[in-house]
Order: structure tokens, then sequence, then C-alpha cells
């Protein structure tokens, strides 16, 4: 039997979304074939990494993972320059957690000049992240959306309980959408179609289908997405072909396993280098199931994920 | 399956006599084509019949054994490109490197590691599986002085490697009780490693420049009556050992393609100098598709994180990991200590135990047996209702440990509080968080 390379047929493609403005800007998506089947079809725009940047200085998280960013831990504008400049981010995603009404519940126009100053100070594209309390992230990123229109932010996570209004001022001020659902094909599927009703354009959508790291139920996320991919590529799927959006580093640091001392537990080996490897073994993971961003936290995360997609490109 | 039952049906003997435990030959068919039942129930069928169904029977994949006993390492025999499908069967062999050119000192050191690094998780050992015997100088003393070794330092499964087919064979006299796999046949020294392969009985891996190449040589392993192979494409950059995967996989399943319907070998200590990209590497290797996948060493900050994702991705997507249901003890609790109950399931139990642990909070965790359901839905399901929380508890002997009558339950069931405060007398049920992140400043609040 001589043998023949086999080919999956493939009738979809997904969509492409570009982020940010003139030259800064990034194309995501495009996919023509199951991710690195490269033998099958192409990528023309390899997954993306961003890395995060806190809005106000974060107060739990472990030793490792707040060393790298020690000398900018209060001030967003210094550390989104950082990531850009000394490790490399393609873009930054600015997480907003001092708007949790029950945390430091900062206002939103407050923390729309917090996204206005970050955007003015890097040239990569911005992420802007609520904190998924709806009522508080339809005031902020509407906020921060009308503050910079036109800046082709993503906003997210906008769920079904408040996509209307942020899926409103995202269209009005010319911005991308994160539509988030928890970890089922159908729901992501519902939700973009309710947004496309809303008039959001399909280049402005990309999917959040929540993820969680390794030992914490990566494997729900990785066939979830999986399954988006199948959909979308082999089955004509319309209101499944768009890009997909892992915000990966929170969940993967804020683990038991990634805090435990190498003197508690020997065996787990050394603590900051474990913190890495769940970080960019996770990372690696969603790449191989479909993400094509991927939110960063650790620099040498970011850096082993990003030679390791450039070595897949080849 | 390559036959249909009609098709089956047309080659079996068509007498009914019902030797096979089913009335009919027809009902054998379908039921042979259903994979639900055996060819050897048959006692009837010629021999050219048998080779004929056995060879459209088989499993797309091979399945291989590496190892004697109780210990031996199944790999292969998977059917699905993608897990939600079915399920992965047999979890990639997580492999440590030894050579003929380390030091003593080293070769222990990594024994070591191999026997003392298993980590138990939601009820599981995870460890990793092999020991790669790897003859760098080419002496055939040193190899197997060394294969000596690894026979005695550990119960891990074995790999030979060497390009000599005569080092092999000294290795596998040195431990072939332990049926070790055989690295590498390729097309320069085939027929003396079809030799010894057929006179150990061990499990062969086939070598090659290319995909195509692979699939010439194990077509003609399999002409020389040789099936318990593994495929090693010879890829060492990391973009064509993807692919290659990736076809190989495709192959077997999507075309039935047999020359390459066996589980494959990767060698991430031969993809890069980093042991931090080797780990993602390894990662990679183990959602996709590797059989074996061979590391430079192990250290406890990959080795860790790589396990847990390799039982990740191999949990079965249609039965939940579940936790066993009792009573679990976190931060050292006393008889004063806060008493919470929550769902078998696996995932639930391990998010909620290491909120407990980290809010540094004494407690008692009670997980009560939902079936591998989480709370919501065990709750919809009438599986973690107030009748069965509360004599499962009455009953854990919880009330020997603690001296208070105070229960926590979940938020997402705080319906159901006055009806288990009614099964559970005298006791003061308690509605704590829905979300297991906000359990730390419950806890911190919380006065018993
Ligand atoms: S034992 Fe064989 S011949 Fe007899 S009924 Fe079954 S299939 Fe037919």
């Amino acid at each position: 039997m001589a043998f023949e390379i086999p080919r999956t047929t493939y009738s979809g493609k997904i969509r492409e979304v570009t982020a940010g403005k003139g030259e800064s800007a990034l194309t995501v998506g495009g996919e023509t074939a199951f991710p690195f089947y490269l033998f099958e079809g192409q990528m023309p725009h390899l997954p993306r990494l961003a890395m995060e940047v806190y809005d106000s200085p974060p107060s739990d998280w472990p030793e490792a993972a707040v060393e790298p960013f020690k000398d900018v831990i209060n001030d967003p504008v210094n550390w989104a320059k950082k990531c850009v400049k000394e490790y490399g981010a393609e873009m930054i995603c600015l997480q907003l957690t001092s708007t949790d009404p029950n945390g430091e519940n900062r206002p939103a126009d407050k923390a729309a000049e917090i996204v206005k100053k970050v955007a003015d100070a890097v040239s990569v594209p911005l992420i802007v992240w609520g904190t998924a309390n709806h009522d508080k992230d339809v005031e902020v990123l509407s906020a921060a959306a009308e503050m910079c229109r036109d800046r082709n932010f993503i906003l997210g996570p906008v769920e079904e309980g408040d996509h209307k209004q942020i899926g409103a001022a995202a269209k009005e001020f010319n911005h991308i959408i994160a539509a988030a659902t928890p970890i089922d094909i159908n729901l992501a599927k519902q939700l973009n179609i309710l947004l496309g009703n809303l008039g959001v354009p399909d280049d402005k959508l990309i999917i959040d289908p929540t993820v969680s790291g390794i030992g914490y139920g990566i494997e729900y996320c990785y066939s979830a997405m999986e399954r988006m991919r199948i959909a979308a590529l082999t089955q004509q799927d319309t209101k499944l072909q768009f890009p997909i959006i892992a915000n990966i580093a929170r969940e993967a640091w804020k683990t038991k396993e990634a805090r435990i001392s190498e003197k508690e537990n020997p065996k787990m080996g050394e603590a900051k280098r474990r913190g890495i490897l769940l970080e960019a073994m996770s990372a690696t993971l969603l790449l191989m199931a479909g993400a094509d961003i991927l939110v960063m936290r650790h620099p040498d995360a970011l850096r082993l994920v990003k030679e390791l997609i450039k070595d897949l490109a080849g | 399956m390559a036959l249909t039952g009609i098709e089956i049906y047309k080659l079996l003997p068509k007498t009914n006599c019902g030797d096979c435990g089913v009335p009919t030959c027809l009902a054998f068919a379908m039921a042979l084509a259903a994979g639900k039942t055996e060819l050897d129930k048959c006692p009837h069928l010629s021999e050219e019949v048998r080779t004929k169904l056995a060879e459209a029977s088989a499993p797309p994949i091979l399945p291989v054994v590496i190892g004697a006993g109780d210990n031996a390492l199944k790999i292969g025999g998977e059917t699905v490109m993608f897990r939600h499908e079915k399920r992965f069967e047999n979890p990639p062999g997580i492999t440590i490197l030894v050579t003929d050119k380390m030091s003593d000192a080293e070769v222990k050191d990594r024994l070591k590691k191999i026997n003392e690094l298993p980590y138990e998780r939601v009820g599981l050992t995870l460890h990793a599986d092999l020991v790669a015997v790897k003859s760098e100088t080419g002496d055939t003393a040193k190899f197997t002085a060394l294969a000596n070794k690894v026979k005695a330092g550990t119960k891990a499964n074995i790999i030979l490697m060497s390009e000599k087919v005569e080092t092999l064979a000294a290795g596998v006299k040195a431990c072939a009780e332990r049926k070790p796999l055989l690295y590498a046949a390729t097309k320069d020294n085939f027929e003396a490693i079809v030799k010894l392969t057929k006179e150990s009985g061990c499990p062969l891996a086939v070598k090659a420049k290319s995909v195509e190449e692979l699939a010439v040589l194990t077509e003609k392993l399999g002409a020389a009556g040789i099936k318990n192979i593994v495929l090693d494409s010879g890829a060492r950059n990391v973009k064509q050992a993807l692919q290659d995967q990736l076809i190989i996989r495709s192959a077997a399943l999507n075309k039935k393609y047999r020359p390459l319907g066996y589980p494959t070998i990767v060698f991430p200590c031969e993809m890069t100098k980093d042991p931090m990209k080797e780990a993602i590497i390894a990662a990679m290797f183990v959602a996709k598709y590797a059989g074996i996948i061979v590391l430079s060493d192990l250290n406890g900050e990959s080795l860790f994180p790589l396990l847990v994702a390799r039982l990740n991705i191999y949990t079965d997507p249609q039965r939940p990991m579940t936790t066993k249901q009792g009573i679990y003890e976190i931060n050292n609790p006393n008889e004063n200590s806060p008493l919470m109950v929550t769902s078998n399931f696996s995932l639930t139990y391990s998010i909620v135990s290491s909120e407990i642990e980290s809010s540094k909070v004494p407690c008692y965790l009670f997980v009560k047996d939902t079936e591998g359901l989480s709370v919501v839905t065990s709750w919809a399901a009438g599986k973690f209702n107030s009748e069965s929380i509360g004599s499962a508890i009455l009953k854990s002997g919880i009330t020997d440990k603690i001296k208070h009558h105070k229960l926590i339950i979940p938020g997402y069931i705080a319906d159901e509080r006055d009806a288990i405060a009614e099964e559970m007398p005298g006791w003061e049920i308690i509605v704590g968080p829905k979300d297991a992140a906000d359990i730390t400043p419950f806890l911190k609040a919380f006065k018993p």
C-alpha cells in the first residue's frame, strides 16, 4: 500500500480580525485547517501573545510572578511599556481589577483615564478586561470605549448579561468584542448570534471560551475549543468562525501548585520554574486546541511559548 | 473496523450452530462488526477466513505492551483524533534518558528520580514510566553494565537504544525478563534486528528518515510477522516532528492505513538544549499523539505539571473524575474547626480544597458522593439534596471529631438549607459562598 498524506476536507475558514490601529495593528485568525495542521492548510497569522498589566497592584501573586514587575507594579503605564520594550509583548491586556465593586470599586471615568494613558504609552494593540460584574463592566468598558474611540481595542469579557450595552458601545466607538461564555460550544455560538443580531460586524468579534489551567479543568476548555474549530472548519458553522482568546495566565498562577514552595514539598521542584511551566504548558495545550491570542504573565513563559510558535511555524 | 456486518456474514459458515453464544451467524456477524464480541468465539472458521477477519477487526492503531507483569506499560490502541469523540486510551509513557557516557553518580541520581518522583493526585498516583538506556560510546560491555544497573535500580520499564544490533542483543540478555523496547530497527540493520526481535519477543521501535520510509519498513516487519511496533519518523525539529505525529495519526485513523497504525515515540530531549523548552514540547506531544516521550532529565518543577497535563488530556470526557466520599482534614483542624460540604466531582474538590488550604483556616471538608457531578448539576439531578447530605454526614463519624453542630453548605444550594436542618436535628446550617474564590474571606470572617 503506497503512502499518501491524508487530508481532511475543510469547508470553512476562521475570520480575520485586526486589533489596534495603523502601523501597529495586528491581525489574528484566517486559519484554513486545525491548529498547526500545516500539512493540510494555512495559518496566515500566527497566534499572538499578550501580556497582562493590572491597574492596581496585585496582592495575591506568588513571588515569582511579581518579581519581573517589581519596579512598575504600582504604575500601569510603565508596566505596559516594560512588557512591550523589555519582554516582547505583542499586545497588552489591561486587567481593570480596581473597578471591582467588591473591592476598590474605582469609578468608570477614572478607570477609562488609565486605559487612555496606557493606550497612549504603548504602540501595541490593547485588550481591556473588566471584572465580569455586568453593571460595572457596562459602565467601565463603555467609558473606555468612548474615551478611546476608533482605537480598535478588544473589550472583554462581554457576557450574555451585558452584551447589549457593551456591544452597542463597541459598535459606536469602533472596538472589538471578546464574547465570553462558560466552556460550552452552544453557548458560545448563541452569544455570537446575539451579538451579530445587534449589528456587531463579523470582523469585530472574537471568542473567549473561558479557560482554566493544568490541574483545574483544562481538558474541558481544550475540548470545547477543539469542537469550536471542528464546527467552524468542517461543518460550515459560520457563527463559530472567529479567532479565540485565552486568558490563561491568571488561571495558571492562582493555583496552589504555582504557590507551594520547594521547601514545603521538595518533590514539586523549584517554585519559580514550576509556576512559569504551569503557565507555559497550559498555554501550549491551548495553542494546540486553537487559541489565537494568549494572555500571558511571566516574561519567561512568554518567551518559551513565543519560541515554540516560531519553531512550529518554521 | 473495515468490514460491515453483512460482509462478515458472507465469510461465516452460515450453519447457525450457536456455538458462539448467539443463535445465528448473522447475529454474530453484527456483534463482531460492532466490536461487541470476539472472533475466537466462533470455533468453525477456516484459517484463511480467520486471518482475514482478524486483520479487518484489528484496532486502527495497535496497542503495544512494553515490559512484563503488573508494571507493564500499554501504549497505542487509540481510536480518535479528538478526545471529546470518545477518549484517549493509553497515556504516553514519560521516559528519562541514561547513557553509558554518564558517571555512576549521574545514573544513580536519575534512577533515584524516577523512583522517588511519583505524585498523589485525586486518589491516583502519577509517575514517569520508562528509562531509556542509550549506548553512546558503542562499547557493548559498558552498555550491558548500564542495562544491568538500570534493571537492578528501578522497576520502571526499559528502552534499549543502540544502532548496533549486537550491542542491543547484549542489552536484551541483561534484562530479557523485563521485555524492554528495542530501539531501533532501520533499513540498514533490518535482517539482524528482526531476528533479535523474534528471539527475544520484545517490542520493537522503527526509525526512519521520513513517514514514507517508515511505512515501507513497517510493512516489511509486518510481513515478517512482527506486530509490536513503535514508530519514530526521525524528525528532530519541532515543526516536522509535530507534522509527522498529526500525519501518522490521521493516516491510521482516517485512512485506516495499516503500515502507520502503531504508537509513536518522540524525543524532545533531542529537539532543544533548554530544559524548560523541552518540557513544553513534551506537553505538546501529550496532546498531540505521542506514545512515548523521551526527556533528557526529570525535575519536579517540570515533571509534575507534565504528569497532570497528561492526566487531564487522557481523562475520559464521558466519565467525570471523582473524589472518594469522606471527611478531608485541611490545615490540621481540631474539634472547633468549621465543617464544610461539597460534591465529589474531582475538579470541585480540587478547587475547594485548594482555596481552603490557601486560606490557612483549619477546616473539615466533607465530600459527598454525587457521582462525579458538580454542586449545581448534582443538586438539580437530586443527588445532592437534603436527605442524602444529612444522612451521609450523620453517618460519617464527623461528630466524633467536632464539638459543634454547624455545617456550611455551598451557596448554590442555599434553597436546601431548611430541608437539611430538618434532616439534621440540632444542627445549624449555614450558607457559604457560591464561588470558591470567596472561601478565604468567608472562612476568615467565620466564627464557629
Ligand atoms: S459459532 Fe460460528 S458458525 Fe456457529 S452460529 Fe456462531 S458464527 Fe455461526
